[in-house]
Parts: C-alpha cells; sequence; structure tokens
C-alpha cells in the first residue's frame, strides 16, 4: 500500500491527504456531537422533548401539552415531593 | 440440567421452575425484542481472537498484580495499580458477573421493563443504556471512595488494593447488581419495601429503622470530613462557600431564564466554581479574608447544620438541583482527569506494600487490627450497603432493558471501584512522613508542626524522617497555613493530587489550585450528598410518623415538613458536634462507625436478596453461594467489627472500654487522662463514647435481626423447593435496544430491523 502510494504523481497524494485530512475533522466533529449528545442526555436537557414524545403517543390532540416553561417547573416540584438519593 | 431454564421463541420462563404464562407472547408484527438463544449461543463460543485477548488481558493482569504483590522493589510504579485494577475489573465482568446473569438474575429481554411498562414520561422512562449508566455512577459515586482508602493506606498499600478488587468483583458489584435487577422486576420498589415483602413485618421494619439510622450517622460524618477539610483554611472556606451563591444563581437561571438548559447552566456554573478557587487564592492571602474566613471547625460544624436545615426546606430547585447538576458535571470531569493525569505521570510509589500497622490495632490513623477494621474503613469502593438504596428506587425505572442491568449494576460498581483506586494511588505517592503528619489526630500531634515531627519519627517507621521544613514548605506550597493533623482523608487525597496533576499540568505555581480544586469537589459532593441525605431521611420520618399521624404524610404540609426535617438535622448535627469536639480526635474514633453502618446496610441488602433468590425455586439453590459468599463475609466483618468496638478490653479500640477508663478516671477526682487534658474534655469523652457505643449496639443488633428473619425464610424457601413470587406479571416487551456497552454484532442486526419499521410502529423513545 505505501509503495503503491509512493509511485502515485504528487497531486494524487496531495488530493488524498486532503481527503484523509477532511475525514479527520469529519471525525473528531462527530466525536464532538457524541459528545454533546451524552452530557446533554446525562445532564437532562432533553426531558422536556422526552415528555412531548410521550405525551404524543398516549394523548390525543384534545389534551395539549405542557408547555416548556410548566414542565420544568412540575419537574422540579414533583423532585421536592419525591427526593432521589446520592450516595456517599 | 435444571439449572439454565430452557428458552423458546415465545412461551417465556418469567421465574424459576414455574411454569411459562401462557398469556405471555410478543408480538409477531414487530422484530425480536431480544437476541435469539442460538445467536447468544454462538456469541459465545470461543474463537482464536477471543482467546488471545482474553489471554492478554489475563497476562497483563498477572503481570500487575505480580509487580504489586510479590516483586518487592525499593518502590512500585503506579501504572501497576492500574493494570491490576482494569484487568481484573474487565475478567470480573466477562465472567463473573456472566456467571452470576445465567444463573441468579436470568433477566429475559422479552419482558418489558417498568419503564416500559408504567411510562409516564417522568419517574419511569426508559433511558439510553449508556447515558443511565452515568446517572447511576453520578448517584453512587461520591466522597466516599475517595476518603476510605486514603485512611486504610496506613496499613501499607496492599491489603487495602486487594479488597477494593477482589472485594469490589465479589461483593460489591454483585451487590449492586442484584438489588437493580430485582428491584426492577418489582416496578422500583425500595431496599425497604422489598424487606417487608419478603421477609414479612419484623425484618421489614428493622431495616427501615436500620437504613434511617445509618443514613443519619453516614451524613454526620461525611459531614465531619468536609468541617476537616476547611478547619482553619481561609482559601477552602471561601471557595466553599461561594458554592451557595453559585447554586442559586443557577436555580434562578434555570427557573425563570432559560428553563430545560442544564447543560449550559452547568457550564457557567463550573467556570464560576474554577473563578471562585482562583478568587479564594487571592482573598485568602490578605488580611481581612484571612480574618473573615479563618473559621474553628466548631464554627463550621454549626453553619453546616444550619445550611443542611435551610437547603432541606428549600425548593428543590433553587439549591439543591443546581447543585446536584454541579456535582454530577465535576464527578465526571475529575475522573477523566485524575486518571489521565495518573496515567501521564506514573508516579513511583515509596509506601510499603504491609506497614508496621498491618500487624497491630494502634495505628494512628485509625485503631484497630487489619481483620476486620481495613475491611470497614473501606467500604465505598469496595462493598458499599448505601448503594442498595439507589438500586432500588431510582435507577431501575429507568432501564430500557432486562439485560442492560449488568452493565449498569456491576459495571457502575466497578467504576467506583476504580475510583477508590485512584485515591488511593494519589494517597500513597505523599511521602509517608507527611502522610502520617496530616492524618494523626490533634491529640497526638498537638497540632504543631514540632510536636507533628516528634510525633511521627517517635513512630518508627523504616525510611521517615520527617523535618519540620517538608511540613512548612508543604503547606506553604498549597497556600494553607498548616497541614499538621488534617484528618479525614480529605486533604490527604488534596495534596496526592496536587503533587500528582502539577506535574501533569501548571507546575508546582498550580499546586495550590489543585489542592483547593480538590478540597472543593470532595466538599461539593459531600454537601450534595447531606442536603440530598436529609431530604430523603426526613421523607422516610414523614411517611415512619404518617402511619400514626396522617397529617405528617402530607409532604406540602410545611409544619410537618419543618418538624421532621429538624429532627433529621439534630440527629446528624448531634454526633457531627461530637466528631468535631471529640477530644480523642474524631475522625478516627468516628470512622469505623460510618464503615461498619455503611457495611451493616450491605448486609441487609444482601440478605433480602438471598431470600428473594431461594425463593425463586430449586434450580437456584446450588447458585446460593454467589449471595451467600459476600453476605457470609460481610456478615462476619461487621459482626465482629461491632463486637470489638462493643466488647475490647483495648481503650482505643473499644468504645465501653474507653468510656469506663475516663469515667472511672473522672470518679477517682482526676482532672486530665490520656488525651484529655481537662474535665470537660473527660467528660466529653465520657459522652462520646457513650453514644458510639450505643450506636454500634443498636445497628448490629438491627441487621442481625433482619439476617435471622432471610436465614429463616430462605431456609423456609429451600425446604418448600421455593417461595412465593413477588415480581410484577411479566409483559411482553415492544422494543428492543444492546445490553452492554457495545452492540455485538447481534444486537446491531436487531436495531437495524427495529430502525426499519415504519415511524407510528416504533416505541417511543428518547434516543434522537
Amino acid at each position: 500500500m505505501a509503495d503503491a502510494t509512493a509511485r502515485r504523481p504528487a497531486r494524487t497524494t496531495t488530493v488524498r491527504a486532503g481527503a484523509a485530512a477532511s475525514a479527520a475533522v469529519e471525525g473528531v466533529r462527530r466525536g464532538c456531537r457524541s459528545v454533546a449528545w451524552y452530557l446533554r442526555d446525562l445532564m437532562g436537557d432533553n426531558a422536556y422533548q422526552a415528555y412531548l414524545e410521550h405525551h404524543r403517543t398516549q394523548h390525543g390532540p384534545e389534551h395539549p401539552p405542557l408547555t416548556e416553561r410548566e414542565f420544568w417547573r412540575q419537574r422540579m416540584d414533583e423532585q421536592d415531593r419525591n427526593p432521589g438519593a446520592r450516595c456517599c | 440440567m435444571t439449572s439454565q431454564p430452557p428458552r423458546t421463541d415465545i412461551g417465556a420462563e418469567p421465574i424459576g421452575d414455574r411454569p411459562p404464562d401462557p398469556e405471555f407472547r410478543t408480538d409477531p408484527d414487530l422484530p425480536p425484542t431480544a437476541v435469539p438463544e442460538a445467536e447468544s449461543e454462538r456469541e459465545r463460543k470461543w474463537t482464536l481472537p477471543k482467546i488471545l485477548l482474553w489471554g492478554a488481558i489475563s497476562l497483563l493482569g498477572g503481570v500487575a498484580w505480580t509487580m504489586l504483590a510479590i516483586v518487592r522493589g525499593e518502590t512500585v510504579n503506579a501504572v501497576w495499580f492500574v493494570f491490576a485494577a482494569v484487568c481484573t475489573y474487565l475478567i470480573g465482568y466477562r465472567f463473573y458477573s456472566k456467571v452470576i446473569e445465567r444463573y441468579i438474575a436470568r433477566p429475559d429481554d422479552r419482558r418489558a421493563t417498568p419503564a416500559e411498562v408504567r411510562a409516564d414520561g417522568k419517574d419511569y422512562h426508559a433511558t439510553d443504556r449508556r447515558v443511565l449508566f452515568g446517572h447511576h455512577f453520578a448517584a453512587i459515586a461520591g466522597a466516599g471512595p475517595l476518603v476510605g482508602p486514603v485512611l486504610a493506606a496506613q496499613m501499607g498499600y496492599l491489603p487495602g488494593t486487594i479488597w477494593i478488587i477482589v472485594g469490589v468483583i465479589l461483593a460489591g458489584a454483585v451487590q449492586d447488581y442484584l438489588v437493580l435487577f430485582f428491584s426492577m422486576r418489582r416496578g422500583g420498589r425500595t431496599i425497604g419495601q422489598m424487606a417487608r415483602d419478603e421477609l414479612g413485618r419484623i425484618g421489614g421494619t428493622a431495616a427501615i429503622i436500620a437504613s434511617l439510622l445509618i443514613m443519619l450517622i453516614i451524613i454526620a460524618i461525611l459531614a465531619l470530613v468536609v468541617v476537616n477539610a476547611l478547619g482553619e483554611s481561609p482559601w477552602g472556606v471561601f471557595s466553599v462557600s461561594m458554592t451557595i451563591p453559585i447554586a442559586l444563581l443557577m436555580g434562578v437561571y434555570l427557573r425563570y431564564l432559560r428553563p430545560g438548559r442544564i447543560t449550559e447552566v452547568s457550564l457557567i456554573g463550573f467556570v464560576l466554581l474554577i473563578a471562585a478557587i482562583v478568587a479564594g487564592g487571592w482573598v485568602a492571602s490578605t488580611p481581612w479574608g484571612a480574618e473573615t474566613f479563618t473559621l474553628d471547625r466548631t464554627t463550621i460544624a454549626w453553619g453546616i447544620i444550619v445550611y443542611g436545615f435551610i437547603a432541606a426546606v428549600l425548593p428543590v430547585w433553587l439549591l439543591l438541583a443546581p447543585r446536584d447538576y454541579l456535582s454530577t458535571f465535576m464527578k465526571i470531569g475529575v475522573i477523566v482527569v485524575l486518571a489521565g493525569a495518573i496515567v501521564l505521570v506514573r508516579p513511583e510509589i515509596t509506601v510499603p506494600a504491609i506497614s508496621e500497622f498491618a500487624g497491630g490495632e494502634l495505628g494512628p490513623v485509625f485503631s484497630g487490627s487489619l481483620f476486620p477494621f481495613l475491611f470497614v474503613t473501606i467500604a465505598c469502593g469496595a462493598l458499599s450497603g448505601f448503594h442498595a438504596l439507589i438500586a432500588s428506587g431510582t435507577t431501575p425505572k429507568l432501564l430500557e432493558k432486562e439485560r442492560q442491568s449488568r452493565f449498569i449494576g456491576y459495571g457502575g460498581m466497578l467504576m467506583e471501584s476504580f475510583v477508590a483506586i485512584m485515591a488511593l494511588v494519589a494517597a500513597i505517592s505523599l511521602d509517608r512522613g507527611i502522610y502520617f503528619a496530616m492524618n494523626s489526630s490533634a491529640a497526638a500531634t498537638g497540632g504543631t508542626i514540632e510536636g507533628a515531627v516528634a510525633f511521627v519519627n517517635s513512630l518508627g517507621l523504616t525510611g521517615v524522617n520527617l523535618t519540620p521544613d517538608m511540613l512548612s514548605s508543604t503547606a506553604e506550597a498549597v497556600g494553607e497555613e498548616s497541614i499538621v493533623s488534617r484528618t479525614g482523608g480529605a486533604p490527604t487525597l488534596a495534596l496526592g493530587l496536587a503533587n500528582i496533576m502539577q506535574q501533569a499540568f501548571g507546575g508546582a505555581a498550580m499546586a495550590g489550585f489543585w489542592y483547593h480544586f480538590a478540597i472543593m469537589f470532595e466538599a461539593l459532593f459531600i454537601l450534595t450528598a447531606v442536603d440530598a441525605g436529609t431530604r430523603v431521611a426526613r421523607f422516610m420520618l414523614q411517611d415512619s410518623i404518617g402511619n400514626v399521624i396522617p397529617k405528617f404524610k402530607d409532604t406540602a404540609w410545611r409544619p410537618g415538613v419543618w418538624i421532621t426535617t429538624a429532627i433529621m438535622v439534630a440527629g446528624w448535627g448531634y454526633i457531627l458536634i461530637l466528631g468535631v469536639t471529640d477530644p480523642l480526635g474524631g475522625i478516627n474514633t468516628f470512622f469505623p462507625l460510618f464503615g461498619i453502618a455503611n457495611q451493616l446496610l450491605a448486609v441487609i441488602a444482601l440478605a433480602v436478596v438471598l431470600a428473594i433468590v431461594a425463593k425463586r425455586g430449586r434450580s437456584y439453590f446450588k447458585w446460593l453461594w454467589i449471595v451467600g459468599l459476600p453476605l457470609g463475609f460481610a456478615a462476619v466483618v461487621t459482626i465482629t467489627a461491632s463486637m470489638f468496638k462493643i466488647f475490647s478490653p483495648v481503650p482505643q479500640v473499644g468504645y465501653w472500654a474507653n468510656h469506663i477508663a475516663f469515667r472511672n478516671a473522672l470518679d477517682a477526682g482526676e482532672t486530665s487522662f490520656g488525651t484529655a487534658g481537662t474535665v470537660e474534655a473527660m467528660e466529653a469523652v465520657v459522652r462520646n463514647t457513650f453514644v458510639q457505643g450505643t450506636l454500634s449496639i443498636v445497628f448490629v443488633t438491627l441487621a442481625i435481626t433482619v439476617l435471622v428473619t432471610s436465614l429463616v425464610t430462605t431456609a423456609r424457601a429451600i425446604r418448600n423447593g421455593g417461595g412465593e413470587n413477588h415480581e410484577d406479571p411479566p409483559v411482553p416487551s415492544r422494543r428492543f435496544a444492546p445490553a452492554g456497552l457495545v452492540a455485538t454484532p447481534a444486537e446491531k442486526a436487531l436495531e437495524r430491523d427495529w430502525a426499519a419499521l415504519p415511524a407510528d410502529r416504533r416505541p417511543e423513545t428518547v434516543r434522537h
């Protein structure tokens, strides 16, 4: 494989290097996106989306879902009534 | 073989030897909800690359253990700890946890989890396994695995290392996995409720009272660790106090400005936190700052008590939730950075494998012989009963598929164990002289540099020659007034971490920053545990009083909230104040109580699991040892430790022996005795040992009650060939997800089948 590359004209090698670089950039971008996805899911940013999806499948249009603000308010107040433990 | 449930494509084997439920059918229009047995069978086959891979892992692990345990050079490199731990975890996870899965848990992915059956978009919702792993880890791991191993380093590195690594594989992770699994099969019932269902009224009540009391003692002693870390440290006090306004700001931001932007607000909070640490160094260097923020330990303890009460009655959104976000954020970050730094710096360890104190029971950091006290000093990281409270209740309601419980429960605990190993490495990378000067109580060192040098050098430790200059220059390097008798583990870990981190990032100029960064995250983890623990304890109390006075069950009734919060805060606050003012040192006498309490909770949890497994039926009986082994070991350790604490005639070990010695001295009209220089101090010892001794008796009695009821239940189940089934009825699942971190080829194929379904037939999902 290395031999084959060496015998090719220089221009092709540059093009290849460019392709490799853009693939690397794409890889880094995908990596960053996964980290961002993970972090957001872990911290719970997507809870409202999950609620909307759940709501859509369970209720008809006659029950409008909570607004984002109402949802977060209820979610926090719920935790007041139902605390979760944190370990040592 | 009866030990392996037959699996067919549709009819299910819901539990043990019971006949399959004829109603149980998976939807034939959907792709399979579980990997077909033939596929799993094929994946279990050994191929050459697999054999080579596991051979290499075993070999590397074996070499690492040899370097740690057998080759006795002058030093050992820290990287061997990492290899020994990681290779052993991989082997334990790949082999032992699969044995547990196959013969004890016997999950069935065709059954829907509570998250699917009861999906409400809130408490119950199927969560991506990798995200849930992070959630679960953030909930179980805190300051515990960072503190215990540091104290246990008194006995040398080897006993602690073996217990952390072997203990987690055979005990801690087994408990977490099985509690999680069985709670999941019961719709997420808590360990207390399961105890009542399985063991009856007496065992159940004892388990609930024990968990409540144990929670209080754990909060008290964690708070004591924070107090000791912040005492006489203006830098620490300033930066940790700043977490309160930062959390309030985050709370208001999330409530009124941008609801739901949790990652965003956590990043803002993190930047502010770093600013608070940097600012702390500057504030502490000014005369007014040093004067305002240099507080003695009793004042700080009262501060935490008042704070604990206010935090527990304030609405969650204002203080607790934002602090929890910040804490989760820090947890993940700190562990990644710490592991990276240890691998990057690879410090040489000069601490002996087994120290001079391993054979006796009078070490200055904690008293008591290696067996059983090493095993209670390191609780979190090897076997932590508290996890049973998390693994039942919260996490099981979020599991997407049954088979994921192994990755979340067993894997999550392995991760915590790894944190404990890193804490141990950080502590033993310090000079031993400095280690003992920091961790011997002020009663021994007098709290002065001269006293500490004289005391440590008098211990007769090989290779230790402590000079006053070493202590003063180390303290100066991290921006502290003094490092003598900074007991509790947190400052030692912070110093070890600062040493490692400054070699990796920033150099000596950054040592002060890294030290206070470590103090800050330990304090953050502990204060989050204090807030949340007080709330949970109050909730349990409200529930219990509510059985007599129904009004208390109404969680919106403010007087009820205030009264029960006050009772719980008074409970842990009292023990905290006793610890802070203890003339014998505090941590060294109270920490064993923390470990014993935590492990007794593990005994209770494993006892409940034992009864559950025995009730599942005959084919489970010959695998009962998997639960019986950790249960037996933890029971022997904690009961022996409790007996030492109650009956040992050695005053440093036995609470009552000390109690009687001091009372006799008082009766004889003496005005000083041992390390207590005044009559008040002697009276304090008499009072403290009474409280400690009484708590020891109460804890061990409750745990033995639960243990006995469990053994009786188990014996009855064995005689009857099984017992009643408290699991929720099986419901066919309508979704699929891989079981482990990485999807296998068969799982990937199924995922593709599911992804190919038209959108209206796909199950709701939180993934995008």
